[in-house]
């Protein structure tokens, strides 16, 4: 038998297309000048050519949550791939599958300061699920394997592969490989059965239950199951940021976000409920403000596929580690052998009573004169009848659209959640695009983030993808401005964005559309003018400058701490 | 009274992927998430590509809980043993440089012997010894060689295996 022999950076794309990758997000440079050379010639693999490689990783996060599949993107070794950390940071705290391909200079010359050299494993290995650096041409495409298994199974997350300008320019042989067997990697899907028959138990006895789910549930795709258990046992559903979409904003049962800008009801029936069934959450600091009194009143149950998101920062009755969706499936099937007849009647009282929170203190804000942040989103909802992919950037603007568009659907709203990264939703909105071209897809943005990754307007025109961008103007950084506001006696120190481009001009600079709103009635045409187009466009909303994001709970204060607008 | 938030010392013992960056990874979650090391030991094993790393870390029941996840979410963790509440046998190797003055060599002899140790080097006003056993062992012999005056000390910290059931 003859054995063939091919570049590394031929293997490099068989391995990829091998792993169905159809998209990479990047950026060329010398030490990755050998792989786009093969990458061109790929024909099931298309490339996006970013403006910044903080943009390819945002890009490949957004591509990633759009479609349920890893994103990927390749950067150059040393400048381009330190330009990734945050990124990939970003994804590690949002657990979303990605998998980030990094040169490196000749294997030679690692370790001598050589140019463009630097430690990308070592500065990712706290931020990635794993990293590694392919020494060997033997190990490059059984770790392009491995990579992908690691980032897509389990808890997901992004996992980097450092790869030597050397490695990619020797020859090997390829061997397509069927499976990967980690002796040291072995995620648990399956629940603890017994574990589950007490949940039974505890749902059974509970007057006041209520659900609280995660970014898990989209994850693991679950949301089916999520609804079907709420309904079955009539119990009210909260979610989490990263969770919006996961139960549909249009059932009764659905209460809102909770957490430090969630609602009234949410936070109310967080205190006061007397079970509490965490499904896919980690319990953020965001979300549980000062942890001794969180939930205090109820039985916490937990499901997660990550121990060590269990117990770490409230101590839980009844862990379950498990993957979500077949932990719900079991769990909804061993219900399903129950009565539940009388269901409805028995929780009227429960029910009743996050109506009179939810009819006290809705989610509200005060119309004028001036255009209210808040309408926008609104109005953003109704004219696309929840039917779009909403990106966010960070801060109010953040908030606002978390807050005031209902999501009906998993896989709609991508942000930024546990690490909070400014200049997050262009790109993601570039990335989700590109994974579903028919999409409406919406970046509500704020003015100071929106300059972040404002470079990536040319990534969207180069490849035609006509991602609508609505910036809540207001001058400052928001939300900053707003704890200045209320806690730092008004000293708006550094916040005020006293020199921001002409959005509108800026647009067309780049070749896309601008639109500009300053009074209320005009927001509606702006909107309906920018989703017309078959362009990108910026839409600057001139909004109220001292808006603030309420309810709120300040920092560390139990959740029903909460100033109201 | 033990509610599990008494500190206490608690031995690990992990079966890891022989492999580039593996005790960075560990000892980049203990620094990463405020966990101590006390000591670390970390050596190949019989099996190929396995290496042992023996770590002493202090804590109560619930951050040991959470190092020993975070520790077994580590991709090139194999396994996490510890030995709370199970026998086993523990060993550190200790070499100690004392000063020996001809009027406390005598008793320093005695001592190396008491303590089934050994001198290993000695030279006109110093003598190296060499002391293996557990960690009770080794505090009291320091204690009682602290007064000849210790120069130097090195240690290999504690190295532990579980007993086989008898
Ligand atoms: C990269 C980065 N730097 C700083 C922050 C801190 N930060 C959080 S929100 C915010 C203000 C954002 O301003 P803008 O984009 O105008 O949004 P607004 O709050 O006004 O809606 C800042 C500075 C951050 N989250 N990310
Ligand atoms: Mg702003």
């Amino acid at each position: 038998m003859v054995i063939i022999k091919i570049k590394g950076a031929e293997i490099l794309i068989k391995a990829l297309e091998d792993e169905g990758v159809e998209t990479i997000f990047g950026f060329p440079g010398g030490a990755v000048i050998d792989i786009y050379d093969e990458l061109i010639k790929s024909e099931k693999i298309r490339h996006i050519l970013v403006r910044h490689e903080q943009g390819a990783v945002h890009a490949a996060d957004g591509y990633a949550r759009a479609i349920s599949k890893p994103g990927v993107c390749l950067v150059t070794s040393g400048p381009g791939a330190t330009n990734t950390v945050t990124g990939i940071a970003s994804a590690y705290c949002d657990s979303i599958p990605m998998v980030i391909l990094t040169g490196q200079v000749n294997t030679s010359l690692i370790g001598n300061d050589a140019f463009q050299e630097v430690d990308i494993v070592g500065i990712t290995r706290p931020c990635t699920k794993h990293n590694y650096l392919v020494k060997d041409i033997k190990d490059l495409a059984k770790t392009i394997k491995e990579a992908f298994y690691i980032a897509t199974t389990g808890r997901p997350g992004p996992v980097l592969v450092d790869i030597p300008k050397d490695v990619v320019q020797a020859f090997a042989e390829y061997k397509p490989l069927k499976n990967v067997k980690m002796r040291s990697y072995n995620p648990t899907y399956e629940p603890n059965m017994k574990q589950l028959d007490r949940v039974v138990e505890m749902i059974k006895n509970s007057k006041r239950p209520l659900i609280f789910a995660g970014g898990g549930i989209i994850l693991s795709n679950a949301s089916k199951e999520l609804i079907r258990l709420a309904r079955k046992i009539q119990a009210p559903v909260t979610t989490t940021l990263m969770g919006l979409g996961a139960f549909p904003a249009s059932d009764p049962l659905w209460l809102g976000m909770l957490g430090m800008h969630g609602t009234y009801r949410a936070n109310m029936s967080t205190a006061e409920c007397d079970l509490l069934i965490a499904v896919g959450v980690r319990f953020d600091d965001r979300v549980t403000g000062k942890t001794s009194t969180f939930a205090s009143k109820a039985k916490i149950v937990h499901i997660d596929i990550d121990p060590t998101s269990i117990s770490k920062n409230i101590v839980v009755h009844t862990p379950i580690v498990g993957d979500c969706r077949i932990t719900l499936e079991r769990l909804n099937k061993l219900l399903g052998e129950e009565d539940f007849k009388g269901i409805k009647a028995s929780r009227k009282p429960w029910l009743d009573q996050i109506e009179m929170w939810k009819s006290t203190k809705p989610l509200a804000y005060e119309q004028s004169d001036t255009i209210k942040p808040q309408f926008v989103v609104e109005k953003i909802f109704e004219i696309t009848k929840g039917d779009a992919i909403i990106t966010t950037e960070v801060g109010q603007n953040q908030m606002w659209a978390a807050q005031f568009y209902n999501f009906d659907k998993p896989n709609c709203f991508i942000t930024s959640g546990g690490l909070g990264v400014m200049g997050f939703g262009l790109p993601a909105a570039i990335g989700a695009q590109v994974a579903c071209p028919d999409k409406l897809v919406i970046d509500i943005a704020g003015d100071g983030s929106i300059q972040m990754n404002i470079q990536e307007m040319a990534t969207a025109m180069q490849f035609h993808l006509p991602v609508k961008i609505a910036i809540l103007n207001n001058g400052y950084l928001g939300m900053v401005r707003q704890w200045q506001e209320l806690f730092y006696k008004k000293c708006y120190s550094c916040t005020e964005m006293s020199h921001t481009p002409d959005f509108v001009k800026l647009a067309e600079a780049y070749g896309a559309v601008g639109l500009r709103a300053t009074k209320p009635e005009e927001v509606v045409p702006v909107l309906k003018k920018a989703f017309a187009s078959d362009k990108p466009v910026i839409m600057d909303f001139v909004v109220e400058r001292e808006e603030g994001v309420y309810p709120m709970v300040p920092s560390g204060a139990d959740i029903t701490e909460m100033l109201l607008v | 009274m033990n509610n599990g938030t008494e500190n206490k010392k608690h031995i690990l013992s992990l079966l890891v992927e022989n492999e580039l960056g593996v005790l960075s990874r560990i000892s980049g979650l203990f620094s990463g998430r405020g966990f101590n090391i006390e000591s670390l030991c970390v050596a190949e094993t019989n099996e190929e590509n396995i290496s042992r790393v023996t770590l002493v870390t202090t804590g109560d029941m619930f951050i040991l809980e959470q190092i020993k996840k975070q520790l077994n979410k580590l991709i090139s963790v194999v396994k996490v043993l510890e030995f709370t509440g199970t026998p086993f046998v523990q060993r550190e190797l200790v070499l100690i440089k004392i000063k020996a003055k001809q009027e406390s060599k005598a008793e320093i002899l005695r001592l190396v012997d008491i303590f089934r140790s050994r001198i290993i080097d000695v030279s006109p006003e110093c003598y190296t010894i060499e002391v293996t056993g557990s960690e009770d062992k080794i505090i009291a012999l320091l204690d009682l060689l602290r007064p000849f005056g210790i120069k130097e000390i090195a240690r290999t910290g504690a190295i532990a295996l579980a007993r086989e059931k008898k």
